[in-house]
């Protein structure tokens, strides 16, 4: 197993290269958002006396007449038609317990196994990053030309598996594929791991143009250098950069 | 009287601090990507890292859960190589319990745990290296972890250390401070309202000077406070620069 070892080396906060400031409101605990008693309170926010304090650190949102405060990272909460990828962590009776990176564990009645729009999922590669990180699109599943397809759970919870080549129709129930992936497959698959891993070490929003933008622009390093500091950063400018032109 | 002069006559003490002076403190958020949230502080020479799980689902007994609350689980860690000499035991032993039993009352206070019920929140507190003020450092890491994990808390959680030398207050005590005996208070607060989360001293102080020394622990807190506020303000600026608008 090869070994590579470094000395530490300051480096420099990442938004002082970009060169941009924030034009929201910031808070931490404690500080008060406001003492006009007119407003609603959402999430992140509590009533101290007489005013209206923020309980997490992050940005105020102000819609109308409700403020909430958006935390950085929280633990997803579920709405209605998210796309979600769990893992099954406990089997009971009648149901299965899943989790999906939320406060409490989600639950799979085993009646609803077969409605349409539910999967299990054959061979592929799990990554977990926070769920604020996933943008909201129309679909959440993709198939990327380079090979591999994704699917971007909300719940932060991403699979990247090889793209089948014939969609077969089920006639209901799971038949699982053991078939081994092909070589060229397998690093397809690695290489965009590591890109989202990258991605999520720099706090950038995942969807399938960045994915597919990181992807290539890691093309000219070696699978297992995308993860070093400086290749990763060097990836991810050249992505922001060719979303900031593909933008306008 | 052999021994050292914990404070002189000119009002130094033995790392050359005033009286009310705290050690310098550098903070970090976000230092692992595993976990809900994590910390790292420096208080002077005690380092201290804090890693929050959480809220989840409880783990191992169900009956355990609260059905209008979180469960604050609190576990307090030790390095062997933390002291002077090499400890045997990390974690288990009676110190260590009586901590993680602190820092429990002290984050069962701060974070609004009627938010979350039937769930559980984890704190994992270690000690890397330990010279004095242990508790404050512990509680500090772990308010900037639960900050980290998005965690809705009532205010930051602020401590520190006081004694009472020759008539004076000392504020964030070293370890050789600690070790010469004399009475020591350990102090989480509040600080925007004030509210003390836990008051914990366990020697003999006469009751004439107990508010001159609580009023030094708060005040070094409130010190704390400004200092880990724009370690948090910063990070949150940093993130959201970022993330962009």
């Amino acid at each position: 197993m090869a070994m590579e070892m470094r000395l530490p080396v300051a480096r420099k906060p990442l938004s002082e290269s970009l060169g941009r400031e924030t034009k929201k409101h910031l808070v931490v605990p404690g500080d008060t958002i406001t003492t006009d008693t007119g407003f609603m309170r959402g999430h992140g926010t509590y009533m101290g006396e007489e005013k209206l304090i923020a309980s997490v650190a992050g940005s105020v949102e102000r819609v109308n007449k409700l403020v909430c405060v958006k935390a950085l990272k929280t633990r997803y909460n579920g709405e209605v038609g998210d796309i979600v990828v769990g893992r099954i962590t406990e089997v009971q009776q009648k149901r299965w317990k899943v989790e999906t990176n939320s406060r409490l564990d989600s639950v799979l009645l085993l009646s609803s196994m077969n409605l349409p729009g539910g999967e299990l999922l054959g061979q592929g590669v799990l990554v977990q990053v926070s769920p604020s990180l996933v943008k909201r699109q129309k679909t959440h599943f993709h198939d990327l030309p380079c090979g591999a397809s994704v699917i971007l759970g909300n719940n932060g919870f991403i699979w990247i598996y090889p793209t089948p080549e014939h969609k077969e129709e089920d006639a209901g129930g799971f038949i699982a594929n053991l078939e081994p992936v092909s070589l060229t497959d397998r690093e397809v698959i690695s290489r965009l791991r590591n890109c989202i891993v990258s991605l999520v070490t720099q706090r950038m929003m995942l969807y399938d143009t960045s994915i597919l933008y990181c992807y290539e622009a890691s093309l000219p390093h070696q699978i297992k250098d995308i993860l070093k500091p400086e290749i990763m950063e060097e990836i991810v400018m050249e992505t922001r950069q060719r979303l900031l032109e593909q933008e306008g | 009287m052999a021994g050292l002069e914990l404070l002189s006559d000119q009002g130094y003490r033995v790392d050359g601090r005033r009286a009310g002076e705290l050690r310098k403190i550098q903070a970090r958020m976000g230092v692992f990507s595993q976990a809900d949230g994590s910390a790292y502080i420096e208080q002077g020479n005690t380092k201290a890292l804090a890693v929050v799980y959480g809220p989840h689902e409880i783990r191992g007994s169900r009956s355990r859960a609260l059905p209008d609350r979180a469960l604050v689980n609190c576990q307090y860690s030790s390095a062997t190589f933390s002291t002077g000499e090499r400890k045997r035991r990390p974690h288990g032993d009676r110190k260590s319990c009586e901590m993680g039993l602190q820092l429990r009352q002290t984050f069962e206070a701060a974070i609004l745990t009627q938010l979350h019920p039937r769930s559980q929140i984890d704190i994992y507190v270690q000690v890397l290296q330990a010279d004095g003020g242990t508790y404050a450092a512990c509680v500090n890491a772990a308010t900037l972890a639960v900050l980290d994990a998005g965690i809705p808390m009532r205010d930051f959680v602020c401590a520190c250390s006081a004694g009472f030398v020759d008539g004076t207050a000392l504020a964030d005590l070293s370890h050789v401070e600690e070790a010469a005996g004399g009475p020591q208070l350990a102090l989480a607060l509040l600080p925007a309202s004030g509210q003390i989360a836990l008051l914990e001293m366990d020697a003999r102080l006469h009751e004439d000077h107990l508010e001159r020394v609580l009023e030094a622990a708060a005040r070094a807190a409130r010190d704390v406070h400004t200092l880990l506020d724009r370690v948090v303000r910063q990070h949150v600026r940093e993130a959201s620069v970022l993330l962009g608008d």
